[in-house]
């Protein structure tokens, strides 16, 4: 191990905030070190309740991110926090403005707020999101969590990444058709309906809530016939949806559909109270094991990649790509045909042979 | 290369922004990654929130006239969290003596109302590509 990643270890562990800040960067950077870092927090995963918020631009997830951190701090509870902003595809910059909804809990010392700038990935996080939230959870935060960049439809990295993922909407969301659409709509745990003074709050709550029924089966074409059969909830899946987000059943969940006025400070105590529902249901369904174990399998193979990309493909395997375009040109090959043929000339690099 | 990483603030009581969101959006596009933290805030808050952010360097907009006490007050409070590696530069309204008093002690260069954007991005590019220099230099590789 290099001698100032030693240091830096030693100085996270006795808990200072500059150790956590430079080791959050390093990993951020893949600078060297790296895997050292990572390797000295993996047996420590897992302590961290790991707490997504998503949802369109403006739609409020820093209010709700800062008012739910109050909430945990209440509780005597600590909390790391990582917010994702886009970074410019023409010039790589990037403005990170979470921290702006944060004062109230900028001078707290259980609380650790880092930006990161998405930095070219597409899927809400930047792609280093999920090591950093490891080393915060390493740090030893009882609760990260992670907000992501404005998202539209289908930028979903964050259900990846968090045990319980937060869909923020507001009134502005859209109608039914864009809550029965694939992607963001999908992988909320809990919906919350912010700004909900405004007009439409509670056409969008009960939209939600059809599609949740809709999506149990609440509706005449599964039921196998009426004898027996509470008609009440067949003919209304909004209040069926309803009524089961409520139970404590050990192996099913249905995500409430929460209303908030954020920056009212109103609605939040019942998101953390949610998110606790949530997390019970998690353990007690054994789908928090199962998640973190497919996680881990995920992981894996997203470095096997990462590692393959990275061995393979530098700049002398490009070239000599490039020495067979005339080939691919008049069409004497296939782009198949020079792939497999890359792999058999160079394959062995793969496992880190030299050439 | 990494994106640098700088922190822009307004600390103090006076409630003109316009100059920070300037400069917050020119570094933005010379490709830097701005951490904008917002109006009225304390030394505390800002030298806390560039260590958080692990920033390479910290720009400062003060308009009120309280640099004198205002930008040593966050060199220090960063410096006692280990980070004297910190460039803390910045603009406003600020007398030449004051800014060479400011230097003198170790801050970095103060910019006047009507510098071009492009003088501070060059200058914090410099500034970057030098400390990484002496960096790169001083671990042997």
């Amino acid at each position: 191990m290099l001698a100032p990643v030693e240091k830096l270890l030693k100085d996270f562990d006795a808990g200072t905030t500059f150790a956590l800040a430079r080791a959050v960067s390093i990993v951020e950077n893949q600078r060297p070190g790296v895997d050292d870092i990572l390797a000295s927090m993996h047996p420590r995963l897992g302590k961290a309740r790991r707490i997504g918020i998503t949802g369109p631009p403006g739609a409020g997830k820093s209010t709700i991110t800062n008012l739910l951190t109050r909430e945990f701090r209440n509780a005597g509870l600590t909390v790391g926090i990582v917010c994702v902003d886009p970074t410019s595809p023409f010039t790589g910059g990037a403005l990170l403005g979470d921290r702006v909804r944060m004062e109230s809990i900028a001078l707290d010392d259980g609380v650790f707020i880092r930006s990161m700038a998405t930095r070219g990935s597409l899927g809400g996080l930047a792609s280093t999101t999920r090591e950093v939230a490891d080393v915060l959870d390493g740090f030893g935060y009882d609760r990260v969590i992670i907000e992501t960049v404005g998202v539209g439809q289908s930028e979903l990295d964050v259900a990846r990444t968090a045990d319980s993922t937060v869909v923020v909407l507001v009134p502005e969301s859209g109608d039914s058709i864009q809550t029965l659409k694939a992607g963001v709509m999908e992988i909320a745990d809990i919906f919350v309906v912010n700004k909900a003074d405004r007009p439409g709050a509670d056409r969008l709550r009960n939209d939600v809530e059809l599609m949740l029924g809709l999506r149990r089966g609440a509706s005449y074409g599964n039921m196998p016939a009426h004898h027996g059969v509470d008609l009440k909830r067949a003919m209304n899946p909004a209040r069926a949806a309803r009524e089961d987000a409520k139970l404590e059943s050990p192996d099913k969940w249905t995500p409430p559909v929460l209303s908030s006025i954020a920056a009212k400070g109103e609605g939040i105590k019942e998101i953390a109270e949610s998110l606790d529902r949530h997390f019970g249901y998690l353990e007690r369904s054994g789908e928090l094991r199962q998640r973190r174990r497919e996680r881990m399998v995920e992981r894996v193979v997203e470095v096997v990649e990462k590692r393959m990309r990275q061995r393979i493909l530098d700049a002398d395997t490009v070239a000599w790509v490039k020495g067979r375009v005339d080939e691919l040109e008049s069409g004497s090959v296939t782009p198949y045909v020079v792939a497999d043929d890359l792999l058999k000339k160079f394959g062995h690099l793969v496992t880190g042979a030299t050439k | 290369m990494r994106p640098i990483r700088v922190l822009v603030a307004k600390p103090g009581l006076d409630g003109h922004d316009r100059g920070a969101k300037v400069v917050a959006a020119a570094l933005r596009d010379a490709g830097m990654e701005v951490i904008y933290t917002g109006l009225h805030q304390t030394p505390e808050m800002i030298a806390t929130a560039a260590v958080q952010e692990d920033a390479d360097v910290i720009g400062l907009s003060i308009l009120s006239g309280a640099h004198m006490t205002l930008i040593p007050r966050v060199r220090q409070l960063v410096e006692a969290q280990g980070r004297d590696d910190i460039l803390i530069t910045g603009g406003g309204i600020i007398p030449r003596e004051d800014m060479d008093a400011l230097q003198a002690q170790g801050i970095g260069r103060l910019f006047g109302p009507g510098t071009p954007t492009t003088e501070l991005v060059d200058y914090i590019k410099d500034w970057f590509a030098s400390r990484e220099a002496r960096d790169t230099a001083k671990s042997g590789t």
